[in-house]
């Protein structure tokens, strides 16, 4: 069975609801930009729901058209519909902790299934097991939440779109960050700054090169926006020529070498689908809250890796 | 070296600081980039294409939007805090660090059990925010600061014990680049404990730190009457 169809599948289910979203922004006559904001989502959702079918250069146009979009400010969400908080009150009061139920049985079952699945999986195919999880459970979820709460089926989509209102055009930042991270390694963006660290350490200091290594791995990562490809990189760059070799336990180096790394992840919007967009799905005041939140933990602890590495590697 | 390229992350960090249109911005550095690494447009717009397409799975989670937003409709975040203002000894701090807590030993455990749209929005945050509301309104920048720090420990946990497991992602890869010196998995493990150790307990702080600004708040509340 090749799983790949049903990953397909969730992409077109996810791309229908993002067309539905622009439907529903073309039938608010109050919002000036409608036809740019429902074009946006239309196309959005036409990238999602026919991906592999679009040639690929097609598709870059259709990238730079929404780049274009929401440059000329035509991306306005207009309204968005607000359920009253004595209906909310209510039926919280009708149906008690049972309203928990959708969301847990959303969560636990994309858990059992990203357990499960790659069991059934071929082998060379299993890393979509997580995805499909996650949309597995979308459904799962879903099957609950219309038993539960009774609702018209055409909530599903109302409130669905909802939320992607609420998040607004950014919710598609983090697709695009990806696409400039892989940019950034085709043109060599990594090896540079890898090269430029390199050559401004000095040699047979150990401090120095555990801090080098350390601070190398978060500011590349926040660069890449990733942690993996930092890695390679910085640790053949700085890692085995200024701290391995000076005799640094190779274990120890490499695994707070990558956790260094994650610190860097905490702080940097190109890390979008750990902090953009958890922000936008908390709808915080500013996209950033919650790299700001991170800030203080992650440089507190980016000086603690360099103080363990010291201790624990020699 | 062609240290034009570094032209790309000046856009990125201006942009972001000036705050124009983000998407604008990083589709402008992409091309920007792309065009001094010696691509040609077509060759740009294949690449920007491809990359967005198989980047698809970073927006799948929006199949779990209707779950929450018809949940939501029925009273999921009231619910929420009625539950946790019944429980006293429960602050948003504690709950979350019982979060973090929970979410690195099942990491450690290999279990997949997280995610900002599974947990955190429909579940952890709506508590975390109830709790901190019990007593009476907080200050919206204060509501804001609790959502960043809700978000946070999925990270914290995620990032942090995710090596705890021998056959994660990340300790394969260090494995596999430090090939030439024969380490084991287990003692990249082994390497990785006390930094889990570590960001446990810096967080903790955080959310600690976190309750005494709530309880403040109260008190400046309570004084003003």
């Amino acid at each position: 069975m090749d799983w790949s169809l049903v990953l397909e599948t969730f992409y077109v289910l996810t791309g229908a609801l993002l067309i539905a979203c622009g439907i529903s922004v073309l039938k608010d006559d109050k919002n000036s930009s409608r036809y740019g904001g429902a074009t946006f989502w239309i196309i959005l959702g036409i990238l999602f729901a026919l991906g592999k079918l679009i040639p690929p250069v097609l598709a870059g146009i259709l990238v730079l058209i929404l780049g274009i979009l929401s440059a000329l400010k035509q991306v306005n969400i207009g309204d968005i519909v607000v359920i009253s908080e004595s209906f909310r009150e209510r039926s919280a009061e009708r149906l008690k902790n049972k309203i928990f139920l959708p969301s847990v049985i959303l969560a636990i079952s994309a858990f059992i299934f990203a357990q499960f699945l790659p069991k059934l999986m071929p082998v060379e195919q299993a890393t979509l097991a997580g995805q499909i999880a996650i949309g597995l459970s979308g459904v799962t979820g879903l099957i609950a939440a219309l038993i539960i709460t009774k609702t018209a089926p055409k909530n599903i989509v109302i409130d669905g779109v909802r939320i992607i209102k609420q998040m607004g055009p950014a919710s598609i930042l983090p697709q695009l960050l990806a696409t400039l991270g892989a940019i950034f390694t085709a043109a060599g963006v990594g090896t540079l700054i890898g090269g430029i660290l390199a050559a401004i350490i000095p040699e047979g200091n150990i401090i120095i090169g555990i801090i080098m290594y350390c601070l190398g791995m978060a500011i590349f990562t926040m660069i890449m926006g990733n942690g993996f490809a930092a890695f390679a990189v910085i640790t053949a760059g700085i890692g085995i020529p200024f701290v391995i070799s000076q005799g640094g336990d190779p274990a120890v180096v490499g695994a707070l070498g990558l956790t260094a790394g994650y610190c860097g992840t905490l702080m940097t919007p190109m890390a979008a689908n750990f902090n953009i967009v958890p922000a936008n799905l908390l709808e915080t005041k500013s996209q950033y809250t919650v790299i700001k939140a991170q800030i203080p933990v992650a440089s507190t602890l980016l000086v603690l890796h360099m103080f363990l590495m010291y201790f624990l590697a020699f | 070296m062609n240290y034009f390229l570094l032209i790309g992350i000046l856009i990125i960090v201006v942009g972001f600081f000036f705050k124009l249109d983000s998407i604008a911005v990083v589709l402008v550095a992409a091309i920007v980039t792309a065009l001094i690494g010696g691509m040609d447009f077509n060759a740009i717009l294949t690449t920007l294409g491809e990359q967005f397409i198989s980047a698809r799975y970073m927006s799948l989670f929006f199949l779990t939007l209707p779950v929450i937003g018809i949940s939501e409709r029925y009273g999921l975040r009231e619910r929420a805090i009625t539950l946790i203002s019944g429980m006293k000894n429960v602050t948003t701090g504690r709950l979350l660090t019982i979060y973090l807590f929970i979410r690195e030993i099942a990491a450690a455990m290999s279990l997949r059990l997280g995610g900002h749209p599974q947990f955190i929005r429909p579940l952890i945050e709506p508590m975390a925010q109830g709790a901190a509301e019990k007593d009476g309104p907080i200050p919206s920048t204060l509501v804001d600061e609790i959502k960043g720090e809700a978000a946070a420990a999925e990270n914290y946990g995620n990032f942090f014990a995710q090596n705890l497991f021998y056959a994660s992602g990340g300790v394969l890869l260090i494995v596999s680049t430090l090939e030439s010196y024969e380490i084991t998995a287990s003692s990249v493990v082994r390497a990785s404990l006390p930094i889990a150790i570590a960001a446990f307990v810096v967080s903790a702080i955080q959310f600690y730190f976190l309750d005494r600004k709530i309880k403040k708040a109260h008190q400046n509340e309570g004084s003003e009457q």
